[in-house]
């Protein structure tokens, strides 16, 4: 599987430099340059790939196509096909998706005193959050702290985030590295105990704190490890929500639940439902592959978006400068950002470095894309595409024989499962879808204009602005996982549970028939439909 | 794709025809499933996705996951899923990171054999057997450091015919020697410190009322940490 001859040509070429470059500092662009670099070639700004929604709070605003299409799209139960009477289970605390932001909001919320039901459309745990390499950041070096953060987050997000929940997220950032340490969370270490850690894209300080490059699995195992230590939270697998329910006065009560094994619906009622569903990469905008879990099918903005509330910044979509062009088979896959972080650069055709190997990752995917497309210095794939070469063997000659094995063992094994060794050899990148940088609009405790709904982690927007920088996600969820769930639950202390109804879809319906919206497709659409549906026959009968 | 560049792969009982090129989770989409078990992340990360498959005329049984590994003509595999492991509750707080809490927890752990059938198991090809017997010796170093790259798929739990869990064996191990063994984090223990006496409050909150105009003058001026 590994390289063809026209693509080992020019690694020959990366080879011939790799000494020179060494020593050499691709300057970053001037704010200025960035801007116009991002307006040219950053997939947000292809004017066909958006139009503006036609239905609910956010009608006339522009979003992808893909999203517009689910969010305007037919609820998947209608008033009247579930008997709302027959309830399956009640709780105080109902959180809705099994990754670090709901796994998170689930012990807080069991720790603040609610009884707590987590419900999970495929395995708890498969989730982004298990997908995350390169680290988490949080400010909590002598040489940094909150403010340099907040000015980073900010930057990186083009001054368009909001800046309470940036406060949020950087003021909390060392209590959320201190609660992961508490609960045992490996996170690599000198032997003093002080956590090693390194620049991201954007970032100003290396507060980049990492677990090889299994960061977000090493954190999602532990979280979902200390939930199933804690049996009083109860949790429901293969079960996603497909429609929330509400009281006579549009406050959340509860949610219809799918049993993915028998296509049964369940009733659940909640003093509080925290929606902690992640993105949409499975939508693939404008045609890119994405480093998503199968799972990630915007289905907590269709949630949240029928029963009013409100979204932000629908418009920016992250798109990751480094995911694999090469081999196919795992085209799209993420190629952590942490190996820009050890210090491999970006190289053309040529062999020639073309872009700062650290921009925040708009910028730097924007660089890619014009290297390819205006400049034509990218290597072509055999199955039509093209990429560049992002040069790992680098790392080694930096830090010493063994730091990419030590560092990236889930990178060389990616890779080498292609008989590609990524410390000898380059890997060929593209971006690639990567994450939802918007959501569904919250307050800094994880609430939203609907009364008894909160939102936590990628489903949440605002926080980033236009841009997510490395390793704030990781932050993000577990941040905002433990205040939605402290915040639901004191609410749920509050509160009886309410009537159930579907009642909000009756005003969805008829805001639908009004702008003639008459398609077929039903949403959340749950999982993207890869199967082939024009079959061939079978090979051989059946003996 | 034209026929004769086809290959035939069998899944469970069913022979079906697909593209060479193919990983097995997107065959099995070929062949027309709509897959809700069997499949999570797609990138290797998740492990839900664990397979077993033998070649014709091979007798050796084959571990990989399927978002990861290439079909092959003539492959015979099904996916595994899930596979039943006791996971008690714990509080690790409680336990001591020693080869007794490890027996406390997993008592069956003591019934290893030693015959390596895990390792040969692992489609990660970790040292699962080795860090068993570190988790006996009382090596949760060992047994941290072994079993890290984990994904918890399962097939050394079908395997094992002593009956242990080694996923949760090495997670409790982690667990314990991130909690009791490693020095805790000396910085961020006086960050968290100085924060709680309200430090930084004032002035994340100042930020927070500049206007965009002047953070980014900030953001441009800010100093840059070197490598």
């Amino acid at each position: 599987m590994s390289y063809t001859p026209a693509m080992r040509e020019s690694i020959a070429r990366v080879e011939a430099t790799r000494a020179a470059r060494l020593d050499e500092t691709y300057p970053r662009l001037e704010h200025e340059e960035a801007q116009a670099v991002l307006r040219k070639y950053h997939p947000d700004y292809v004017a066909e790939g958006m139009r503006q929604l036609r239905v609910g709070p956010n009608k006339g605003d522009r979003t992808p196509l893909e999203l517009a299409d689910v969010l305007e799209a037919a609820p998947v139960i209608q008033p009247g096909m579930v008997d709302l009477d027959r309830v399956d289970l009640e709780t105080d605390v109902l959180v809705v998706g099994g990754g670090g932001a709901g796994a998170s909001a689930a012990l807080l919320a069991q720790e603040h005193g609610a009884q707590v039901t987590l419900v999970t459309k495929l395995r708890f745990g498969d989730a982004n959050t298990m997908m995350a390499q390169g680290g988490i950041q949080a400010a909590d070096k002598p040489s940094d702290n909150p403010a340099i953060h907040y000015l980073d987050v900010m930057g990186g997000g083009h001054f368009t985030n909001v800046p309470d929940l940036v406060e949020a997220l950087v003021m909390d950032a060392p209590y959320v590295i201190q609660w992961l340490e508490r609960l045992g969370c490996m996170f690599n270490k000198r032997p003093d105990g002080v956590m090693e850690t390194i620049h991201g894209g954007g970032t100003s300080r290396k507060r980049m704190h990492y677990a090889r490059d299994y960061s977000g699995a090493e954190i999602m195992r532990t979280l979902r490890d200390e939930v199933r230590c804690r049996p009083q939270i109860r949790v429901l697998e293969f079960c996603p929500v497909v429609e929330l329910l509400t009281d006579a006065n549009g406050t959340v009560t509860g949610a219809v639940l799918l049993n993915l094994e028998n296509h049964e619906y369940l009733v659940a009622r909640a003093k509080a439902v925290v929606l902690a569903t992640g993105g949409s990469g499975r939508l693939h905008y404008q045609g890119f592959p994405c480093t998503n879990h199968y799972g990630a099918t915007a289905d907590g903005l269709v949630l949240g978006y029928r029963v009013g509330a409100a979204l932000s910044f629908l418009d920016t979509m992250q798109y990751h400068p480094t995911g694999a062009a090469y081999p196919e088979q795992i085209m799209g896959q993420l190629v952590t950002e942490k190996v820009r972080g050890l210090g491999a650069q970006l190289c053309n055709i040529d062999g020639v470095q073309f872009t700062f190997p650290l921009e925040p990752r708009d910028i730097e995917s924007a660089a890619v894309i014009r290297e390819c497309v205006e400049h034509g210095k990218g290597i072509p794939t055999p199955a039509g595409g093209v990429g560049v070469w992002l040069d790992s063997p680098l790392i080694d000659l930096k830090h010493g024989p063994g730091t990419v094995a030590r560092e990236l063992p889930a990178m060389i094994r990616q890779f080498g499962r292609f008989d590609i060794d990524i410390t000898r050899e380059p890997m060929l990148i593209y971006p690639t879808l990567h994450y939802q940088n918007g959501g569904l609009t919250i307050a800094s405790d994880g609430s939203t204009g609907v009364a008894g709904l909160f939102v936590a982690g990628e489903a949440a927007g605002g926080i980033h602005g236009r841009n997510r920088l490395m390793g704030n996600s990781l932050l993000d969820i577990v941040v905002f996982g433990r205040r939605a769930g402290r915040a639901a639950a004191s609410h749920a202390a509050g509160v009886a549970l309410g009537h159930v109804t579907l009642a909000h879809l009756d005003a969805w319906n008829q805001t639908r028939a009004a702008e003639g919206l008459d398609g077929a497709l039903l949403s959340p659409i749950l999982l993207p439909d890869y199967t082939r549906h024009d079959r061939t026959p079978l090979a051989a009968p059946v003996r | 794709m034209s026929e004769d560049k086809m290959i035939t792969v069998q899944v469970m009982e069913r022979k079906v025809k697909v593209p060479p090129s193919l990983t097995i989770i997107k065959a099995l989409e070929y062949a027309g499933y709509k897959l809700t078990h069997g499949v999570g992340c797609r990138a290797g990360f998740c492990g839900a996705c664990g397979t077993v498959y033998r070649m014709p005329g091979e007798a050796k049984l084959h571990f990989a996951l399927a978002c990861q590994t290439v079909v092959q003509d003539g492959m015979y595999l099904t996916q595994i899923p899930f596979f039943p492991g006791q996971k008690p509750a714990y509080d690790v707080t409680m336990l001591m990171p020693d080869a007794a809490a490890v027996l406390k927890v997993f008592p069956e752990t003591i019934n290893c054999l030693g015959c390596n059938t895990c390792t040969k198991a692992c489609p990660q090809d970790l040292e699962v057997m080795h860090y068993v017997a570190a988790s006996l010796r009382g090596d949760v170093e060992a047994l941290a450091d072994l079993s890290f790259d984990c994904i918890m798929c399962g097939l050394c739990v079908a395997r094992c015919p002593a009956e242990l869990v080694p996923p949760h064996i090495g997670l409790l191990g982690r667990r314990l020697y991130s909690l009791h063994v490693l020095p805790k984090a000396p910085d961020l223990a006086t960050r968290i410190a100085d924060m709680d006496g309200g430090a930084y409050r004032d002035q994340v909150a100042e930020l927070k009322v500049r206007s965009a105009a002047e953070i980014k003058t900030q953001y441009v001026a800010r100093d840059i940490e070197p490598e």
